[in-house]
C-alpha cells in the first residue's frame, strides 16, 4: 500500500462532553477497499470518533480528510462528504414512516436529486445486494432486527460511498440475527468496499479486518493486524480485554 | 377625562365587581362539576346496564353540543314549561353540566386504569363491591384524573365568561359595559384579558402544585394529554 | 298549538347555519395548522427570542376565554389597526383560528419531540442539510403521530364557533335564537339545533378518523400518543 490510496485520514482527534475527554489524539490512515475494526471496552470512545468523522459529533482538535479534502471545517459541504462517507447504525434508525425500498430511495431523491425511476431502480438494486428485494415494500416494523439493518446497509450503500461506518452493527442483534448481517459485512469487504467497522464480534474481525486498532482510554492503544495482535507476545493489551469478556462470559 | 382616572376610577372598580361574581360561578360550578363527574364516571364504569348507558348518553349530548346552546336552553327554553332561573343559577346549572360531562371522561380514563387486582383484593377483605369501589379504586382513580381535571377547572375559569350572554355581569360583561359606555374597546378588553390572564395564570401553577403534592410515591403521573 | 309543521318549515333556514358553521370551522382549523405547524418547528428548532415568542403566543391565546379575544379583536384590535371593515364572520373565524393555532402548536410541538433522536441523525448521516431532514423525514413522522390529537381539535373548536353568535357572526346559533324569536317556540327549536350540532360533531369525527385509518403505517400512529 502506498500514500496514493489513502481514501480517509484522521488526524488528532479530541473530544470532550463535560468534563470528560473521551477521545485523546486518535489518528489513523484508511487505505481504498480496506477494513478497519475498532474494538475496546465501551466508553472509551469508538462510537464518538465514527461520529465525528462524519461530524455528526464535531470533534474539538484535530482533522478529517477525505480523498485529500478536509471534512472538518467544512460548514455546509459537509452535507456533500456525508453523502460519501455511509453510516450504519447499532439501532439501525430505519425511516418508519417509510417501507425498505423507500428509504433507500429517500437520500437519493432529495440529496443526489436523482430521478424517480432511477432512484427506484438503483434502491432495488442495492436491496437485492442485502438479499431483501422481497421484503421491498414492508415497513420497518415489519422487519426482524437483522433485516432492518441489511436495509440500513442498503440505505448507505445507495449513496455509493467512499467509506462505510458501521457503529456496533450487530449489538442489538441476537446471535442468529447477527450472521446474517456479519454475512452481508463481509461479502462488502471482499467486493473491495472500505469499511470503518466497531463491533465486539471477535470472529468478524479476524476473519475480515486488514487492521485492527484497541481502544483504550480515548486513544489507540494497540494496532497492527488481527494475527498480530492475537499472537505476538509484544501485545498484551487486547488479549487481556478478550480474556476479560471471555471471562466474565463463562461466569 | 384622562386615561389614568379611567383606569383607576372606573374600569379597574367595575372589573373588581367582575371578578367577584365570576367566582361566585366558579365557586358555585366547580364542587358540583366534580360529584356529577364522579357520580357520572361510576354509574359509567360499575352501574347496572340501564344507569351505565344513560350516564353515556349524557355524556355524549353534553359534549356534543356547545355549552352556549346549552345556558340557552336552561334560561330562554325552559321558562317555556314553566322553570324559571335566574340568569345566575341557569348559568351555574349549565357549567356544572359541561363540567361534569368533561370530568366524568378522565375520571373513568382512571377508573379503567386501575389493575383489576384492587378490586379483588378489597373484596377478598370481605368489602362490598361499592365499599371497595369507594375507598380503594376510586381515590387511586381520581389521582390519576387529576392533570384532566385541572385542565377542565382552568377551562370552567375561561367559559365562565358566558354567562355574561345571559346577561350576568361578571368579568367579561363588566368589561363589555365599560367599553360600550366610555366608546373604550381595545383598553376595556385588553384589561379584561389581564385579568384572566392572571387568574389562569395563577390556577395553573396552583394545581401544578397539587399536583405534585397529591403524587403518590411510585406511582407514575398519568399523561395529561392522553385524553379519552 | 302543533310545533312540528312549524318546525319543518324553518329546517331549511336552520340547515342554512351549517354552511355558515362549518366554514367557521374549517377555516379555523386550516389557520390553525397554517400557523400550527411553522410554530411548532420554531418552537422545537428555532433560536431562543423564536421559542420565546411562540411561548407567549401560546400563553395568551390559551389562557383568554374564546368570548373574550372576540371581543378584543372585534371590538377593539381589529378596527385600531384599520381591519374595521373586516365581517364578523372574517373576524370569528380568524379569531378562532390564531387560538386554534396556539393549540395546534403544541399538539404538532409533542408529536415532532416525540420522534426519536436517531431519525436525525440518520437522515444527517446520508448528507440531507437539516431543512430536508425535517421536511422529508421528521414533519412526516410528526403528522402521523399528532393526526389523532389534531382530531379532537375538530369538536372543540366546533363548539367554540357558536360563540361568535357574541359578535353577531350568522351561524347556526344565531339563527337558532332568530328563529325563537320569530316562532316563540324554544326548546323544541334548541333541541333540534343541538340535534345538528351533535351530528356535526360526531359526524365530523368519524370522518378524521376514517382519515387516520387511512394514511396509517404498521407500526405507527394512533398508539403512539
Amino acid at each position: 500500500m502506498n500514500d496514493n490510496d489513502i481514501v480517509l485520514r484522521v488526524e488528532d482527534i479530541h473530544k470532550s462532553f463535560g468534563g470528560t475527554e473521551v477521545l485523546r489524539g486518535v489518528s489513523f490512515d484508511v487505505h481504498c477497499g480496506e477494513t478497519k475494526v475498532f474494538i475496546g471496552p465501551s466508553g472509551t470512545g469508538k462510537s464518538t470518533l465514527l461520529r465525528c468523522i462524519n461530524q455528526l459529533t464535531p470533534p474539538d482538535r484535530g482533522q478529517v480528510w477525505l480523498d485529500g479534502e478536509e471534512v472538518t471545517n467544512s460548514g455546509a459541504r459537509i452535507n456533500y462528504f456525508r453523502q460519501k462517507i455511509g453510516m450504519v447504525f447499532q439501532n439501525f434508525f430505519l425511516f418508519d414512516h417509510l417501507t425498505a425500498l423507500k428509504n433507500v430511495e429517500l437520500a437519493l431523491l432529495k440529496v443526489k436529486g436523482m430521478g424517480k425511476a432511477e432512484a427506484h431502480e438503483k434502491a432495488l438494486t442495492e436491496l437485492r445486494q442485502v438479499g431483501l428485494e422481497e421484503w421491498a415494500d414492508h415497513y420497518p416494523a415489519e422487519l426482524s432486527g437483522g433485516q432492518a439493518q441489511r436495509v440500513s446497509i442498503a440505505r448507505a450503500l445507495a449513496m455509493d460511498p467512499d467509506v462505510i461506518l458501521f457503529d456496533e452493527p450487530t449489538s442489538a442483534l441476537d446471535p442468529e440475527l447477527t450472521r446474517e448481517v456479519l454475512e452481508v459485512m463481509k461479502k462488502l469487504a471482499r467486493n473491495g468496499m472500505t469499511m470503518l467497522v466497531v463491533t465486539h464480534e471477535m470472529g468478524f474481525a479476524c476473519s475480515v479486518a486488514n487492521e485492527v486498532l484497541f481502544m483504550e482510554n480515548g486513544v489507540v492503544a494497540e494496532q497492527g493486524s488481527p494475527d498480530l495482535l492475537l499472537h505476538d507476545p509484544q501485545f498484551t493489551r487486547m488479549k487481556d480485554f478478550i480474556g476479560r469478556i471471555d471471562s466474565r462470559m463463562d461466569d | 377625562m384622562d386615561q389614568t382616572a379611567f383606569f383607576f376610577e372606573i374600569l379597574f372598580p367595575a372589573l373588581m365587581q367582575g371578578l367577584i361574581v365570576t367566582l361566585q360561578l366558579i365557586a358555585c360550578s366547580a364542587p358540583f362539576g366534580l360529584a356529577l363527574g364522579v357520580a357520572i364516571a361510576v354509574g359509567r364504569q360499575y352501574g347496572h346496564p340501564v344507569i351505565s348507558w344513560l350516564c353515556k348518553t349524557y355524556v355524549f349530548f353534553i359534549k356534543g353540543t356547545p355549552l352556549l346552546l346549552l345556558l340557552f336552553i336552561l334560561y330562554f327554553g325552559l321558562p317555556s314549561i314553566g322553570i324559571t332561573f335566574t340568569a345566575f343559577v341557569a348559568s351555574v346549572l349549565g357549567f356544572i353540566l359541561c363540567n361534569s360531562a368533561y370530568n366524568a371522561e378522565y375520571i373513568r380514563g382512571g377508573l379503567i386504569s386501575i389493575k383489576e387486582g384492587q378490586m379483588v383484593a378489597a373484596q377478598a377483605l370481605g368489602m362490598t363491591r361499592w365499599q371497595a369501589i369507594r375507598s380503594v379504586v376510586l381515590p387511586q382513580a381520581l389521582r390519576r384524573a387529576i392533570p384532566g381535571l385541572s385542565n377542565e377547572f382552568i377551562y370552567l375559569i375561561k367559559y365562565s365568561s358566558l354567562a355574561y350572554m345571559l346577561t350576568v355581569i361578571e368579568l367579561a360583561g363588566a368589561g363589555k359595559q365599560v367599553a360600550t359606555k366610555y366608546f373604550l374597546y381595545t383598553e376595556s378588553f385588553a384589561a379584561v384579558a389581564v385579568v384572566y390572564l392572571v387568574l389562569v395564570s395563577i390556577t395553573t401553577v396552583a394545581v401544578n402544585i397539587l399536583e405534585k403534592r397529591v403524587v403518590v410515591p411510585g406511582t407514575v403521573r398519568a399523561n395529561p394529554s392522553a385524553q379519552l | 298549538m302543533d310545533v312540528l309543521p312549524i318546525l319543518i318549515d324553518w329546517l331549511p333556514y336552520l340547515l342554512s347555519g351549517v354552511s355558515s358553521t362549518l366554514g367557521l370551522v374549517f377555516a379555523a382549523l386550516g389557520l390553525g395548522v397554517l400557523l400550527g405547524l411553522p410554530m411548532a418547528l420554531g418552537q422545537v428548532y428555532g433560536a431562543r427570542p423564536i421559542r420565546w415568542a411562540v411561548g407567549i403566543y401560546v400563553w395568551f391565546f390559551r389562557g383568554l376565554p374564546i368570548l373574550i379575544l372576540l371581543f378584543l379583536f372585534w371590538f377593539g384590535i381589529f378596527p385600531a389597526i384599520g381591519l374595521g371593515h373586516l365581517s364578523a364572520f372574517v373576524v370569528g373565524a380568524v379569531v378562532l383560528g390564531l387560538r386554534g393555532a396556539a393549540y395546534q402548536s403544541q399538539i404538532f410541538r409533542g408529536a415532532i419531540q416525540s420522534v426519536s433522536e436517531g431519525q436525525m441523525i440518520a437522515a444527517r448521516s446520508l448528507g440531507m442539510s437539516r431543512f430536508t431532514a425535517i421536511r422529508s423525514v421528521i414533519l412526516p413522522q410528526a403528522v402521523r403521530i399528532a393526526l389523532p390529537g389534531w382530531s379532537n381539535e375538530y369538536p372543540n373548536i366546533l363548539t367554540d364557533s357558536a360563540v361568535c353568535y357574541a359578535i353577531g357572526v350568522v351561524e347556526l346559533l344565531t339563527i337558532t335564537a332568530r328563529i325563537v324569536t320569530q316562532t316563540h317556540i324554544t326548546i323544541p327549536i334548541y333541541l333540534a339545533a343541538a340535534g345538528i350540532f351533535i351530528v356535526l360533531n360526531y359526524g365530523g369525527l368519524k370522518l378524521l378518523h376514517r382519515l387516520e385509518a387511512k394514511i396509517e403505517i404498521p407500526g405507527f400512529g394512533s398508539g403512539a400518543m
